[in-house]
């Protein structure tokens, strides 16, 4: 991340086991990939978005992010409809780099099933995660 | 996402620490944990082209050759013709099995008529070992020195002022493909000028114990000098722009020179021939019915190794390499199509996550190679 400048409440972030953070406001979620992630994948060089209105499953794939290195699945952290999603992506992909949280946000869902929720890693859980790795 | 998994259980070079402690992203390549990148693959592609990169391929393997009748053996096994080789000089040739599938490709370094160090592929020292023991005379001494040699190579457009400057080094009468011995620390190391990344480069290989205090004279010379270290993800997408094959993508034992477009390390006609001559003598005359080709990926998506090549709905090929070139500026790759699609200017299509995207078959290399000076 490269300022301060949240899009998130970072305090209120949940995260997947597959390093998707989660902000959910009523039953839409915004998603993203943490710093950490964005660190592993590196070198950002195109995003292939989900198409809005596509209906996901909880942990389906819903797109690739590509870096210089190879392809990485992201998966939805909760099941429901695509309602938006992060144009300014498509142009600058190397957002998603500088600001996992803000600028480099992915998409938008509308959740089928917000008890999922529950199912996500608070952060000090995710952090545990990460330092596994 | 799913993160790469850190390797266990690989090979590690004498290095290994010094990238660790550089906070190197380390993966496994062929058996070998390495650094794939220090501070990401895009900054150190750039720094390679425009000063000069230190990479680490101790992986590398090194087998000597040597003994009375070591130059008929080594004629008689491999594909290129060793009369193109003279003291200090180097030679790139194949070595086929019998089908004339490719068992590895290699650098020949001729130190004198039948005393010869081959540099062979990190993955590939087992395979071709075996390759050399079975028609090996009992006069010629094979010995794996792999265990026991480092190298580090040093590319870039200041890759001579570097060696100058900073190892003490005067290469200016170096031709590339030739090699000396030079001493650090009063102990020998050899120094060729070669290279896999198209621009001017060298290679210094050393004793395990020896390689640390290099690469730390190089290290601590730093970005104030030209330097920089740089892993194998730029090794990677260096090569593919300077259109250079890597054992284990374009070739295998699946594949043959010819089919990679390798005619010129391949000397069907040399007097006595060669292991696999008489099955690529046929391939010549019959023509390979695949052909290695680059193409440009005329889209965003990238390219990667296995995504099938498609021509009006038929398959007719695979990728085996792809990347982001960042030199070139788009997505560039290289794959085998039906030699009637090989054609530079063709249109291909090639099946990205599930979506056909368009691409263009295109001469090689994407980038052209640098002349040294």
């Amino acid at each position: 991340m490269e300022n301060g400048e949240w899009r998130v409440d970072a305090s209120k972030l949940k995260y997947a086991q597959t390093h998707e953070w989660v902000s959910l406001k009523g039953n839409v979620a915004t998603v993203g990939i943490s710093d950490h992630a964005q660190k592993e994948i590196s070198d950002v060089v195109f995003v292939e978005l989900p198409a809005p209105g596509r209906v996901l499953k909880q942990k389906e794939s819903a797109m690739v992010i590509e870096s210089v290195k190879a392809a990485f699945d992201i998966y939805a952290p909760m099941s429901g409809k695509i309602t938006r999603v992060n144009e300014k992506l498509k142009d600058k992909p190397e957002l998603v780099n500088r600001s996992p949280y803000a600028d480099g946000w992915l998409f938008e869902i509308e959740c089928s099933n917000v008890k999922e929720w529950d199912s996500l890693l608070a952060g000090d859980a995710y952090e545990a995660v990460k330092s596994a790795h | 996402m799913t993160v790469l998994e850190e390797p266990t259980a690989l090979k590690k070079t004498p290095l290994y620490d010094r990238h660790t402690a550089l906070g190197a992203k380390i993966v496994d390549f062929s058996g070998w944990a390495m650094p794939v990148y220090y501070s990401g693959i895009l900054a150190e592609h750039e720094w390679v082209r425009k000063s000069c990169g230190v990479f680490d391929v101790s992986h590398l393997g090194e087998i000597h050759v040597k003994g009375p009748g070591a130059f008929q053996f080594l004629q008689a096994r491999l594909t290129n013709d060793l009369n193109k080789l003279k003291d200090n000089k180097i030679l790139y040739s194949l070595i086929c099995d019998e089908q004339g599938f490719t068992l590895d490709d290699i650098l020949i370094y001729q130190s004198r008529r039948d005393d010869y160090s081959l540099i062979v592929n990190g993955g590939s020292i087992g395979r071709v070992l075996e390759g050399l023991e079975k028609y090996v005379p009992e006069s010629v001494a094979l010995t794996d020195r792999s265990d026991d040699t480092a190298c580090v190579a040093i590319q870039g457009p200041r890759a001579e002022e570097v060696m100058r400057g900073v190892m003490g080094y005067e290469l200016r009468d170096l031709n590339t493909y030739f090699f000396k011995e030079e001493k650090f620390n009063g102990q020998p190391v050899w120094i060729s000028r070669s290279g896999y990344t198209g621009e001017d480069g060298f290679e210094i290989f050393s004793s395990n114990g020896l390689i640390v205090p290099i690469w730390d004279r190089l290290l601590a010379a730093g970005r104030e000098k030209g330097i920089l270290p740089a892993g194998l993800g730029a090794r990677n997408t260096l090569r593919l722009e300077a259109g250079n094959v890597l054992y284990g993508n374009e070739l295998d034992t699946a594949t043959t020179p010819l089919e990679a477009g390798l005619d010129w390390a391949v000397s069907l006609d040399k007097p006595g021939g060669f292991v696999g001559r008489d099955c690529l003598l046929v391939q010549r005359e019959r023509g390979p019915a695949r052909r290695l080709v680059g193409f440009r990926v005329l889209d965003k998506p990238v390219a990667r190794e296995h995504y099938p090549i498609f021509k009006s709905d038929r398959k007719i090929g695979t990728v085996t390499s792809g990347s982001f070139a960042p030199t070139v500026g788009g997505n560039i790759g290289m794959g085998y199509v039906e030699k009637k699609f090989s054609e530079p200017g063709t249109g291909i299509e090639i099946e990205i996550h599930g979506r056909r995207v368009p691409a263009e078959i295109v001469k090689l290399p994407f980038v052209p190679h640098k002349k040294r000076g």
